[in-house]
C-alpha cells in the first residue's frame, strides 16, 4: 500500500473551509456585522469619466442624503456633529467591520494616546504643541467621521519640522509605541519647508485603540518620504488619516506598511497645490488569519502637470484574513498634463482569506498625458506548490520563494537600508506563520 | 546505471462520483539510456501515470510499487522525488506568480543538488541552453511561465530539463500544442539531454510525430489504464498507419487487430 505523507495530502486537497461570514462573492453585500438591513450596494465603476457634478465645493459637497458619486464631493470637516453616525452602509466604511473599531467611531477618545518618541537629525525640530497651534490644520480636514473624532478628541500635536533647505542626514524615526485599549486620539504634523530634503518614519508598535490624523505639508520644492509601518500588537485598532499637501515642484513619496494589528485602516491622500509636484504612493500588507487591512488612498490632480504613481501589493493568509484597498484618483478640468497610474495586486496564499480591491479613475480633461489603473488578485495554490516542488523546491521554500519576490517590489523603493532590512525579516516573520 | 521500476500500479481518483480507477496494472522497466514511448488514446491513463511517478496528490496508488534503484517512491514527498532524480516535463506548466525565472532554476538547482551552482558557470549555462532552445533572453527575468504562450511553456520544460539533468525525465505529451518547427526545438532538446548517456526517458504521447525526432526504444501502448501491446519502433510506425481504432473493442484486453474499414 502507499504511505503518503499528510504534506502531500494536503496539496491539492480541496478546500474544506467556507467562505468568509457575511461576503457574497462578488464582494458587494455589507457584512452583517455592520448591515441592519443591508442594501446591496454596487462596486464603484473601475473607471469612468465624470461629469461635472464633481465641480462644486471642496468642503462641503456631498450633501447629506445625496450620494455624491465624485470623490471631490465627499464631506470634509472638523467638527465631529457634521458626520452622522456610521451604519456601515456609507460606501468608504462599507468594508470595514464596525464593531471592531471598539469604539473610534461613536465614543469620546479620552484614552492615553499611543507615546511618541523622535529621534531625528540635527537641524530637524520637534515640538509638542496644543490644539491652537497655528500649524494645526494647515494640511488636513477630516473626510470621516473617525478621523474627525480623532480631530475632536486630541489634546496635544507633535509637530516635526524639517527646515527650509535641510538636507537631513538621516531619516527622522518617530516612534508611537501604544500600551493600552481605551480608545484615543493623536495628531502628528510633518513640515518639509522649502527645499529641504527628509525622510519620516511613523513606526507604530505596541497595543493602541487610536485614531491618528497626521497631517503632512510639502513646501514648494521639497522632497518628502514618508514611511508608516504599522507593526502593532495583534489587538491593535488603528485608523490614520494621513492628509498631504504638496507645494510647486514637490517630491513627495508616501509608503504604507501594515503588518500588525487586528484592525488596520489607512486612508492616505495627496492633494496637489501648485504645478510640477510629483508623488509616488506605495503599500505594502499582509494579512494574517482575522486581520483586516484595510487602504483607501485618494490622489487630487486639483491643478495642471503634476505626476502620480501608485502601487499597492498585499499577501493574505489565514481563514478571515481581509484585505481592502480602495484607490480614488481624480483629474479635476483644471489638472491638464496630468500624468497618473494606479495599481494594485494581491497575492492570496490561502484559502478563506478576502482581497477587495477597487481602483476608481476620474477624468475631468481630456488634456492628459496619462492616467491609467490596474488591479490584479492572484491566488498561490496548490498546483503552484506541486510545480515548484517537483522541481524539487520544499514546500516552505517554495512559499516565500513566491511571497518574496512579489513583496520585494515595493521593499525595495523604501531606500530605507536599515528599514528595508527589517521589513524583510517582518514578511519572513508572517510566511513562518504560516507554516504549521 | 539507474533503473526505475513500475510494478502493478493501480491508481484511482476522487470524483463527484465516486472512487474512479485509471490505472488498473501497469509495469514498466525504465533504465538508463532507453526511451520508452507510451502512447494511446484520449483517457486511456497516460498522463495519470506520469502525474503519479511525479507524486501528485490528485491520484491515489491502491496498490503496486514504484520503484527507483530499489529506493521506494511512493514513500517520498513531491520534492524529494524530483531530488531523487524523477523529472516531469508537464502537460500544463503553470504560471507562478512573483517569481522570476532565474530565481526559480537557481533554486530549484539548489535544491536538486544539495549545493548552489557555481554562478559563473551556471549563468553560462542557463544563457547556452536558453539559446538553444531559442528562447528570448529576457524571459529569465519574466515571472515562471507568466504570459508564455503554449509552446514557449514547453520549451521552458525542456530547458528545465537540459539544466537539472534528472536520472528519468517524464515527458507529457511535451509535443501537444506545438508546431512543426516548435516540435523539432524540443525534440533536440531532449536528444541532447538523453545523448549524456545519463538519462532514461519516457516520453507520453498521442500523437506519432514527435517519434519521427525522438526514436524509442520501447513502444507500450496504453489502452483503458493497460499496458495492451508492447514492442520496437516498429510498432509505432504500425499505430501511425492504423491509429488506435484496433485496441477499441479489447476493452483493456490485448486482441488481435481488428479488421477496419
Amino acid at each position: 500500500m502507499t504511505d503518503i505523507t499528510t504534506e502531500k495530502a494536503r496539496i491539492g486537497a480541496p478546500s474544506a473551509q467556507p467562505f468568509i461570514n457575511g461576503f457574497t462573492e462578488e464582494g458587494e453585500s455589507l457584512s452583517p456585522i455592520n448591515a441592519g438591513d443591508a442594501t446591496t450596494t454596487t462596486a464603484a465603476p473601475a473607471a469612468g469619466p465624470l461629469g461635472g457634478a464633481s465641480v462644486k465645493s471642496h468642503s462641503h459637497g456631498g450633501g447629506v442624503g445625496v450620494p455624491d458619486s465624485s470623490r471631490a464631493g465627499r464631506l470634509t470637516s472638523y467638527n465631529l456633529a457634521d458626520f452622522k453616525p456610521l451604519t456601515g452602509l456609507e460606501e468608504d466604511w462599507r468594508f470595514t467591520p464596525l464593531k471592531r473599531l471598539r469604539g473610534l467611531h461613536n465614543e469620546a477618545l479620552t484614552g492615553a494616546a499611543p507615546k511618541v518618541s523622535v529621534n531625528a537629525p540635527e537641524g530637524v525640530v520637534v515640538e509638542t504643541v496644543g490644539r491652537d497651534d497655528k500649524r494645526v490644520g494647515t494640511a488636513a480636514i477630516p473626510e470621516d467621521r473617525v478621523s474627525a473624532n480623532g480631530w475632536e478628541n486630541f489634546t496635544e500635536a507633535t509637530v516635526i519640522t524639517v527646515p527650509a533647505e535641510l538636507q537631513a542626514s538621516s531619516e527622522v524615526s518617530v516612534l508611537i509605541n501604544g500600551s493600552g485599549t481605551e480608545a484615543s486620539a493623536q495628531h502628528i504634523v510633518i513640515v518639509a519647508e522649502r527645499f529641504s530634503k527628509s525622510v519620516v518614519v511613523l513606526d507604530h508598535q505596541g497595543t493602541a485603540v487610536v485614531s491618528e490624523n497626521v497631517e503632512i505639508v510639502v513646501e514648494d520644492g521639497a522632497e518628502l518620504s514618508v514611511i508608516s509601518l504599522q507593526e502593532w500588537n495583534d489587538d491593535a485598532v488603528h485608523a490614520s488619516s494621513q492628509q498631504a499637501k504638496l507645494g510647486r515642484d514637490a517630491k513627495f513619496k508616501h509608503i504604507v506598511v501594515s503588518l500588525g494589528g487586528d484592525l488596520v485602516r489607512v486612508t492616505p491622500s495627496t492633494r496637489f497645490t501648485a504645478p510640477g509636484a510629483e508623488a509616488e504612493m506605495l503599500g505594502l500588507y499582509y494579512a494574517d488569519a482575522g486581520q483586516h487591512l484595510e487602504q483607501r488612498l485618494f490622489v487630487d490632480h486639483a491643478v495642471a502637470n503634476c505626476k502620480s504613481n501608485v502601487l499597492y501589493k498585499g499577501a493574505l493568509q489565514g481563514r478571515n484574513a481581509h484585505t481592502v484597498w480602495v484607490g480614488d484618483v481624480l483629474i479635476r478640468k483644471e489638472a491638464e498634463g496630468t500624468d497618473t497610474y494606479e495599481a494594485n495586486r494581491n497575492l492570496v496564499l490561502t484559502d478563506g482569506a478576502r482581497a477587495d480591491s477597487v481602483p476608481n479613475l476620474e477624468i475631468e480633461t481630456g488634456l492628459i498625458e496619462g492616467a491609467g489603473h490596474a488591479s490584479a488578485t492572484g491566488r498561490f495554490d496548490d498546483e503552484h506548490l506541486f510545480y515548484l516542488m517537483a522541481r524539487g523546491i520544499p514546500e516552505d521554500v517554495a512559499r516565500r520563494l513566491v511571497v518574496r519576490g512579489f513583496l520585494n517590489e515595493i521593499i525595495q523603493k523604501i531606500k530605507v537600508p536599515a528599514l528595508e532590512e527589517r521589513l524583510t525579516e517582518a514578511v519572513e516573520r508572517e510566511l513562518a506563520a504560516s507554516e504549521h | 546505471m539507474s533503473t526505475l521500476e513500475i510494478k502493478d500500479l493501480h491508481v484511482s481518483i476522487e470524483t463527484e462520483q465516486g472512487t474512479k480507477e485509471i490505472l488498473k496494472g501497469v509495469s514498466l522497466t525504465i533504465k538508463t539510456g532507453e526511451t520508452h514511448a507510451i502512447m494511446g488514446p484520449n483517457g486511456s491513463g497516460k498522463s495519470t501515470l506520469a502525474s503519479t511517478i511525479a507524486g501528485h496528490p490528485r491520484y491515489t496508488v491502491t496498490s503496486g510499487s514504484i520503484t527507483l534503484d530499489g529506493e521506494n517512491v511512493l514513500e517520498m514527498s513531491v520534492d524529494e522525488r524530483a531530488r531523487a532524480g524523477v523529472f516531469l516535463a508537464m502537460q500544463y506548466p503553470v504560471e507562478v506568480p512573483g517569481v522570476t525565472m532565474t530565481n526559480f532554476l537557481r533554486t530549484a538547482k539548489t535544491a536538486i543538488d544539495g549545493e548552489a551552482p557555481a554562478l559563473r558557470t551556471w549563468t553560462k549555462d542557463v544563457k547556452a541552453a536558453m539559446e538553444q532552445l531559442r528562447i528570448d533572453a529576457d524571459f529569465a527575468q519574466r515571472n515562471v511561465n507568466e504570459g508564455f504562450s503554449g509552446g514557449e511553456k514547453k520549451r521552458v520544460e525542456i530547458l528545465q530539463l537540459e539544466l537539472f539533468k534528472p536520472k528519468f525525465a517524464v515527458l507529457d505529451e511535451t509535443d501537444s500544442g506545438l508546431d512543426v518547427d516548435a516540435l523539432k526545438v524540443v525534440s533536440e532538446g531532449v536528444n541532447r539531454a538523453h545523448a549524456t548517456g545519463n538519462m532514461g526517458t519516457l516520453l507520453i504521447t498521442h500523437y506519432t510525430r514527435i517519434l519521427r525526432y525522438i526514436k524509442p526504444d520501447f513502444v507500450h501502448v496504453f489502452v483503458d489504464g493497460k499496458v495492451v501491446e508492447e514492442g520496437g519502433p516498429e510498432l509505432a510506425d504500425r499505430l501511425e498507419e492504423e491509429g488506435y481504432d484496433r485496441y477499441a473493442a479489447g476493452a483493456g484486453v490485448a486482441v488481435a487487430p481488428a479488421v477496419q474499414a
